[in-house]
């Protein structure tokens, strides 16, 4: 068995490429240990693939399995690596992979020198090792013909404590020498490795913080007046901090040349500028570190994030808003109307599209209200730089909904639309005014004619199915109820938010017949169905329906037993944007949540220890994204519209919206 | 919606070629036996398909001459009787006697009636008008209320006449013979639709194909009678088109203009759908989503076609276009239609008597209407442009 799955195991054109001839003899010799530690396929193949996360950064062309240079990693540390070259690259590369292979299987590890609960740091390291972002790999390029780095290096070996430390900065400087050499994969590589650095933090312990922490410091004694990069100003403005949350881009001494770096910013800052950037990402470390010096609330990042979400926020719950509150007569940036607002945001104490929206334009209302022009300013730029503090307040308490972003939108056209022969008052009237007719017209108004239409799509005898709880699905039962039609109304729900109830005990009072299941009941009960009704948090121009998550679910199976899915949503919500997954946009609950099953409170112990699991990542996803094909009309108050005719509504009638 | 009317086709093929089908406007045909007691109608079998179903059986090619060769003998008609001769003016009256007319629509017939009202009217100003006409549209649509077409003709003509801009501006003479205009404008299109229709559809039918037809559509028959004119080589499949044999006088005709044509029960569709290479149907109505309201069959015909991959072709006018969206088959207002099944119905049997069925978006491939060849997601485009 052995054998011939070592014939199969290693096929000769993976070698291509990257392999020399010296290096078939350890290959061999490795075998037997290879088919020990699990199915040689796995690890010749890809583990460095499914093994660690750092695994599909790393673009196919690097994955070759060359142990040869199987020799200490701190012999690798001590010695700068001065050849630039192919033979470098090479050499890297086999560090890397021993690397993976280490953390994969401990007995074969050759870093037998350190301890064995490291494993999962090492592979973390190399993960972040990986994840220098675009910025820095520029940088470091173009810094690396002054020889500064090797100075640094040496610099920088004798104070670190840890083999860890150290074994990072040499693979670093060898990822530098890798990308001087010119290989194009490290460039491919490059985006997807941007999202890596920010796991590093949480494994590293306290001792290994204070190392990396004191290696910076000399790094950057050495390199004087270089060390301009704001994530190294942040630390010196903010050290205690800096202590909490050391961000692995720390650990890199800053060693360009002031000159390299401007040019490198210019090429960075033309490289965002030619990529239209609609939301934050979360995984760009410079723009998380500028927004966070702005920021008002002070959120802790969570551990264990899901790889595939790091571009979302995801703060850690319950600890801010005491915080935040105490915070509440001490403010003088953010109108008390708007604080107030957020924190409702972020207790969770307003949710609903709707009544966010609502909620949110009312403060805006009453922070004009209380508005005066500073002397010497302008009333259309003071106001719209306030209102963009506000909305940078509130995105840092929860993000902001879609037809949120809508009405803020609107309320800043309203703004720079002003007259400028308007006195003060009559400018805040005017806004007032507009503010007042928005949540008028295009939400509570919008809702009485959506109400109209879909109840003309109930006729008796219908068993009606909703997902979650929908205010304007809410009203449309009621007043079908109210007008008489005979329907049964079948509520969906789902763990962790269980909105369903409240909708359930609002129709029950009301009189109306009612059954209440969950979401894994879906397609058992959706062979009673004859409708479905869907609230929406917005609709994208290509007719996808943004909405709590489950919904997609729920029309999909819909769709499967062909009862007609009717999404009700104000026209409001549209959203010129395409969506294509619920990756890109979405929101991150509190994993907690998903965690804490209200029958198994007991065990607090056993949840604590499932929180400190590296190898247990929880996502609450807030929302999901559902194809166009699945849905069979949109109810707006602009009629009952195919998915397909968003775009035209929203080509036809943004401008009017705007205009109001 | 009009405005990007796609007569000029017409214009650019014809200029030449008389218009067949075109009659004046002006000239009413010669009122005869008057249906027009049953007011709103009380039958609840539809108007329409009884309308359809009696056109239909007198539609032949000697009728249609006659008809023609009769309308034109009074030209002169319309300036000696006057619309307006004292006795009170009724719409529904007007309408029934243009719905005599075999080859006009129903809805280009309400178009004319209405025109003929905002003629008759003796209002003094253009709120007074525009009461009188949207009164008048009432009862035409209280008169049959499962005509589709007729729904929207009505609806799309107010539309099309009460949108004028500037009328504020000018006194109210010139203002109601604008809106006259306008209306005269809009019947015109729309007695031209047809051809228009037929001309585009033509670069779709080409040499050797076989088109399976289903039902008499008036469209339908003006696309193939074209492409026999242009000399193209098609075969014609015709379904039966059961209760009223309504394939059966399709075919008739197209026998007559030496079209090869192939007669099949309603029930052979799938069968013989392999050697077919498009479907060609009318419409009674075009929905907002881009499905199509036709004759009992037309669904399951799509369905045939959409699962063996052979496009389906509506022909409809876009006077046909309504602001409807059915959900499901059940989600229409019924229209009911007598049902002979040329055995004695068993008792305690119950007989499903639709005369329409809907068949959604996703089985239809392309709509040739008069504003151009449209995908069905585009009709709901037209729809919201022209009533928001």
């Amino acid at each position: 068995m052995d054998t011939r799955r070592g014939a199969l195991a290693v096929p000769k054109v993976r070698r291509v490429g990257f392999f020399t001839p010296t290096e078939p003899p350890p290959e061999s010799s490795q075998r037997p240990n290879r088919s020990q530690s699990g199915p040689v396929e796995a690890t010749t193949s890809s583990s460095p693939l499914s093994d660690s996360p750092s695994g599909n950064l790393i673009s196919p062309v690097l994955i070759p399995p060359s142990r040869h240079h199987s020799d200490n990693l701190t012999s690798h540390a001590a010695a700068p690596v001065p050849v630039p070259g192919p033979a470098a690259f090479r050499r890297y590369l086999a560090h890397d992979r021993s690397l993976h292979v280490g953390s994969y299987n401990a007995p074969d590890s050759l870093l037998g020198t350190s301890p064995p609960s490291s494993n999962g740091e090492f592979s973390e390291d190399s993960v972040s090792l990986f994840g220098f972002q675009r910025s820095d790999s520029t940088k470091l390029s173009a810094s690396f013909p002054n020889g500064g780095f090797d100075l640094t290096l040496a610099v920088r070996a004798p104070q670190e404590s840890e083999t860890i430390i150290e074994t990072a900065s040499a693979s670093e400087g060898k990822k530098k020498i890798a990308e001087v050499s010119g290989k194009s994969e490290s460039v491919t590589t490059k985006p997807q490795k941007e999202k890596e650095p920010k796991s590093l933090k949480d494994k590293t312990t306290k001792a290994e913080r204070r190392a990396i922490q004191e290696a910076q410091r000399a790094a950057k004694a050495a390199a004087k007046g270089e060390g301009k990069r704001h994530a190294d100003e942040s630390v010196e403005a903010n050290p205690g901090k800096a202590a909490k949350k050391p961000q692995p881009k720390k650990e890199r001494p800053p060693i360009s040349s002031s000159v390299s770096e401007k040019t490198a910013v210019a090429v960075e800052k033309e490289k965002r500028m030619d990529v239209p950037q609609t939301q934050m990402q979360y995984d760009d470390k410079s723009r998380v570190d500028k927004a966070k010096r702005r920021a008002v609330v002070e959120q802790t990042e969570t551990k264990n994030k899901v790889e595939l979400f790091l571009h979302l926020p995801q703060y850690e719950r319950g600890s801010q808003l005491p915080n935040l509150s105490s915070n509440f007569f001490t403010l003088d940036t953010i109108h008390h109307a708007v604080y107030k607002v957020g924190l409702q945001h972020l207790a969770g104490d307003i949710s609903g599209d709707n009544a966010r929206c609502i909620a949110m334009l009312q403060a805006f209302e009453e922070a004009i209200k209380d508005y005066t022009t500073p002397p010497m300013k302008d009333l259309t730029m003071d106001l719209t730089t306030k209102i963009n503090g506000y909305v940078s307040f509130l995105i840092e308490c929860r993000p902001l909904s879609m037809s949120m972003g809508n009405a803020i939108r609107f309320l800043k056209n309203q703004i720079r639309k002003l007259p400028v022969n308007l006195s003060e008052p009559e400018a805040k009237a005017s806004l007032c005014s507009d503010i007042g007719r928005f949540i008028d017209e295009k939400i509570i108004l919008s809702d009485k004619v959506i109400v109209q239409h879909a109840v003309s799509k109930i006729r008796d005898g219908e068993v009606l199915l909703t997902y979650g709880f929908s205010c304007v699905v809410e009203m449309i039962l009621l007043y079908a109820h109210e007008i008489g039609k005979k329907f049964r109304v079948v509520i969906v729900d789902a763990r962790p938010n269980l909105e369903g109830k409240k909708l359930l005990r609002r129709l029950v009072s009301r009189g109306l017949d009612c059954t209440y299941t969950h979401i894994n009941a879906i397609s058992y009960i959706m062979r009673e169905a004859t409708r479905v009704f869907l609230g929406a948090s917005s609709i994208f121009s290509n007719g996808t329906l943004y909405s709590k998550v489950g919904t997609a679910c729920v029309a999909m199976v819909a769709n499967a037993f062909s009862v007609p899915v009717i999404v009700c949503c104000e026209a409001y919500k549209f959203h010129e944007r395409v969506l294509l997954d619920s990756i890109c946009s979405n929101e991150l609950g509190d994993p907690d949540a998903v965690a804490n099953i209200p029958s198994f409170s007991t065990k607090a112990k056993q949840s604590k220890m499932m929180d400190n699991n590296k190898n247990l990542q929880f996502l609450n996803l807030m929302y999901d994204s559902t194809p166009s094909e699945y849905i069979s009309m949109i109810v707006s108050d602009y009629g009952m519209i195919p998915p397909t005719s968003i775009p035209v509504i929203v080509r036809e009638y943004r401008r009017e919206n705007l205009l109001l | 919606m009009w405005r990007s009317s796609a007569s000029f086709i017409l214009d650019k093929h014809l200029n030449n070629k008389p218009i067949s089908i075109t009659h004046s406007i002006d000239s009413p045909p010669p009122p005869s036996a008057s249906m027009a007691d049953e007011n709103p109608n009380p039958n609840p079998i539809s108007a329409y398909y009884e309308t359809r179903a009696a056109h239909h059986g007198i539609v032949t090619s000697e009728w249609l001459e006659q008809a023609q060769a009769a309308v034109q003998r009074y030209p002169d008609r319309e300036n000696s009787v006057s619309p307006v001769s004292g006795s009170p003016f009724s719409v529904i009256e007007e309408f029934n006697s243009w719905r005599q007319q075999p080859d006009l629509a129903e809805a280009v017939a309400a178009i004319r009636a209405l025109a003929a009202v905002i003629r008759a009217s003796e209002a003094t100003t253009m709120m007074e008008l525009e009461i009188e006409l949207k009164k008048a549209s009432d009862t035409l649509k209280a008169w049959d209320t499962t005509s589709i077409s007729l729904t929207a003709g009505c609806d799309l003509f107010m539309r099309y006449v009460t949108r004028t801009s500037a009328l504020e501006f000018e006194d109210f003479n010139s203002a109601k013979s604008r809106v006259l205009g306008r209306a005269e404008k809009f019947g015109e299109i729309s007695c031209k639709a047809r051809r228009v229709i037929a001309i585009l559809s033509q670069d779709f039918i080409f040499d050797g194909c076989t088109i399976l037809v289903h039902g008499f559509s008036r469209v339908v028959f003006e696309i193939l009678k074209t492409s026999a004119q242009n000399k193209k080589l098609f075969r014609v499949l015709c379904t039966e088109g059961r209760p009223d044999k309504t394939g059966v006088l399709l075919a008739k005709e197209l026998a007559k203009l030496d079209i090869p044509v192939k007669l099949l029960i309603d029930s052979a569709v799938a069968y013989s759908m392999d050697e077919v290479d498009m479907v060609f149907v009318g419409a009674d109505g075009v929905v907002e989503s881009g499905g199509i309201i036709n004759m009992m069959g037309t669904y399951q015909i799509a369905l045939v076609a959409h699962s063996m991959n052979k496009p389906v072709y509506v022909a409809a006018e876009s006077y046909k276009f309504a602001r409807l969206y059915p959900l499901d088959q059940k989600d229409l207002e019924p229209a009911l239609r007598p049902n002979d099944f040329n055995v004695p119905v068993p008792p305690k049997v119950e007989v499903e008597r639709s005369a329409r069925d809907y068949t959604p978006p996703q089985y239809l491939t392309l709509l040739f209407t008069d504003l151009g060849v449209l995908t069905p997601s585009v009709v709901s485009d037209e729809l919201i442009q022209l009533y928001l």
